[in-house]
């Protein structure tokens, strides 16, 4: 398949004063690819956005969308995303059908076209119950969802999210999730978000990012898979067994880690690249293991997660301290 | 329809929505009323004009106009809704010009609803209407100055009392350095150097249109003035808007 990279971002750097937000950053998104941004707070994901939807200008390096470059072109680039920024602004005194109408009109829309489009989103976010209130009366989630409508209410290329469903409930969450998905079939959409979950629900790839920099970049699967916990096993035991002795000396065992305080509960880490399922299975079998569960573990993001950007953090205090020291 | 038209529409519908609008106009009409009949003594002069109304509306503008002016870009700032305008595909010259021409318009209400004042004015006597219409017209564009000093400041700041206080001190200075008390302590200094603070001043050009000398050295005045202040509000913006 002919893959099209819409948007391409290159060396990407934004200070501010003395303080790098963004640290040459490069990264490409191609049509279909719904890409989760990952990192701490203070990671840069913002800060980036900001930079590609033309709000913020970089300090070195390029953004292209679609073959416009945002500094030479911004209108154009502009017209093509939609973007919902943090906290999902909007302005107090409008209702939310005057806003809309406004967005629209900004957006080129006239006449019928934009009755039409104004409709069509608010029944996609189910805003029908709202459409009269003022935004400033509206609670959280509903003023979400105003942002999310105002994002998609041109059909855009590219759609930039920072922390769509923050503050929504499960249920809004799962909503917005599904709409999330709906429109990504034929367009870019990147989403900051720190719920992980979240990533391994729409996401095709995931970029984690800390200090400004890139840290991992691949699918939900890949990252899991690169998880202290991936091929890992989780084992229940009837009785008290003592489970670090049936597995002493195995070389493929590199951890047994305790679940809570039953000394009954245990999830045994592979060294990498091994899984543990058969080999153990096998082993339970023929020890005759008072076994009353066992299943394998997924890898976990969250533990990824931590694992890389943790380790980043401390990489960075031990530069800071050797600079010191020099 | 053009984007700066659309932003227009939505800056004036929004100080309509909120009681903003009406109690600006409402202050205004009492404010003018009072300094005209009152202080400035409109009856006892027995002239047929409105000199007493027009020449108290530096003062008058001083104060009222930082109030309208002091939202337009700080509210954006402070609620974040710059993020959003500032990624529709809308040029900022745009957004600058029809949150101006909005503010300024309802300016324009205001003023043009003092037409009582004008009616009484033809009623009692027999006014140089010509006069009038000038002055009024001098009056409108200095409000534009106002207001584009306005625009500048409330870039400046996302405190829009902060972004008031700022608007006033400078709209001061531009008032008042045509007043006698400032152009006398220059008196030390070169004749052109007066002349060119004098020259700065909103009264110099004010009082002259509203003299009924609709000169086009006046007028240039303070469409430049308006063009300058808007031009520092974008760049002010530019610079601003990530903080």
């Amino acid at each position: 398949m002919w893959v099209v990279n819409m948007i391409e971002i290159s060396q990407l750097t934004k200070k501010f004063d003395s303080f790098t937000a963004v640290d040459d950053l490069s990264f490409k998104v191609a049509e279909g690819e719904v890409l989760g941004f990952l990192g701490p707070n203070g990671a840069g994901k913002s800060t980036t956005m900001k930079v590609i939807t033309g709000f913020l200008a970089p300090t070195h390096g390029s953004v292209t969308v679609d073959g416009h470059n945002i500094a030479t072109d911004p209108i154009a680039v502009k017209s093509l995303i939609g973007y919902l920024p943090e906290g999902a602004p909007s302005y107090p005194d409008m209702t939310t059908l005057e806003f809309l109408d406004f967005i629209a009109e900004v957006r080129g829309f006239t006449g019928e076209e934009k009755q039409r489009r104004i409709q069509k989103v608010i029944d996609d976010v189910e805003l029908g119950s709202v459409c009269h209130k003022t935004i400033d009366t509206l609670s959280k989630g509903f003023k979400r969802r105003v942002g999310l409508a105002q994002a998609i209410i041109h059909d855009p290329k590219v759609l930039i999210l920072d922390e769509p469903t923050d503050g929504l409930d499960p249920n809004q969450k799962h909503h917005v999730r599904q709409l999330i998905r709906n429109l990504a079939k034929d367009k870019i959409v990147i989403i900051s978000t720190h719920i992980l979950e979240e990533v391994s629900a729409v996401c095709s790839r995931a970029i984690i990012i800390a200090r400004g920099r890139i840290l991992a970049d691949g699918t939900p699967k890949e990252l899991e898979a690169r998880s202290a916990y991936h091929g890992a096993v989780s084992i229940r035991l009837t009785e008290d067994f003592d489970l670090p002795a049936a597995l002493a000396g195995d070389p493929d065992v590199r951890e047994i880690e305790q679940v809570g305080d039953s000394g009954r509960h245990f999830i045994l880490l592979p060294v990498a690249g091994r899984h543990l399922f058969n080999k153990v299975s096998e082993k339970s079998q023929n020890g005759h293991w008072p076994v009353a569960e066992f299943h394998m573990v997924e890898g976990l993001l969250e533990d990824y997660f931590r694992h890389v950007t943790q380790d980043s953090a401390l990489a960075n205090a031990g530069s800071i301290s050797t600079e010191q020291q020099g | 329809m053009n984007k700066m038209q659309i932003i227009f529409q939505r800056e004036l519908a929004g100080y309509f929505a909120t009681p903003l609008a009406y109690v600006f106009i409402v202050i205004f009409l009492v404010m003018s009323g009072i300094f005209t009949f009152d202080m400035g003594a409109f009856y006892e002069r027995g002239q047929a004009d409105l000199m007493p109304f027009f020449n108290f509306h530096p003062w008058l503008y001083l104060f009222m106009i930082p109030a309208i002016a002091m939202s337009l870009w700080a509210d954006e700032r402070k609620t974040g809704t710059i993020e959003l305008l500032m990624t529709l595909p809308v040029k900022l010259s745009d957004a600058v010009l029809g949150k101006f021409l909005a503010a300024w318009v309802l300016c324009g209400v205001a003023l043009l609803l003092t037409f009582p004042i004008w009616i009484t004015v033809n009623y009692l006597g027999d006014p140089d209407n010509g006069v009038i219409v000038a002055a009024y017209l001098g009056s409108w564009l200095m409000a534009g100055g106002f207001l584009a000093i306005g625009s500048c400041m409330s870039a400046m700041t996302r405190n829009s009392v902060i972004a008031f206080i700022l608007t006033v001190a400078i709209c001061f200075v531009f008032v008042a350095c045509g007043t006698e008390i400032v152009l006398n302590a220059f008196a030390w200094a070169p004749q052109f150097l007066v002349d060119a603070i004098a020259a700065l001043s909103f009264l110099t050009h004010f009082d002259s249109i509203s003299k009924g000398v609709l000169d086009i050295r006046d007028i240039l005045f303070f469409v430049v003035f308006i063009a300058s202040w808007l031009f520092a509000s974008a760049i002010v913006i530019e610079i601003k808007k990530a903080n």
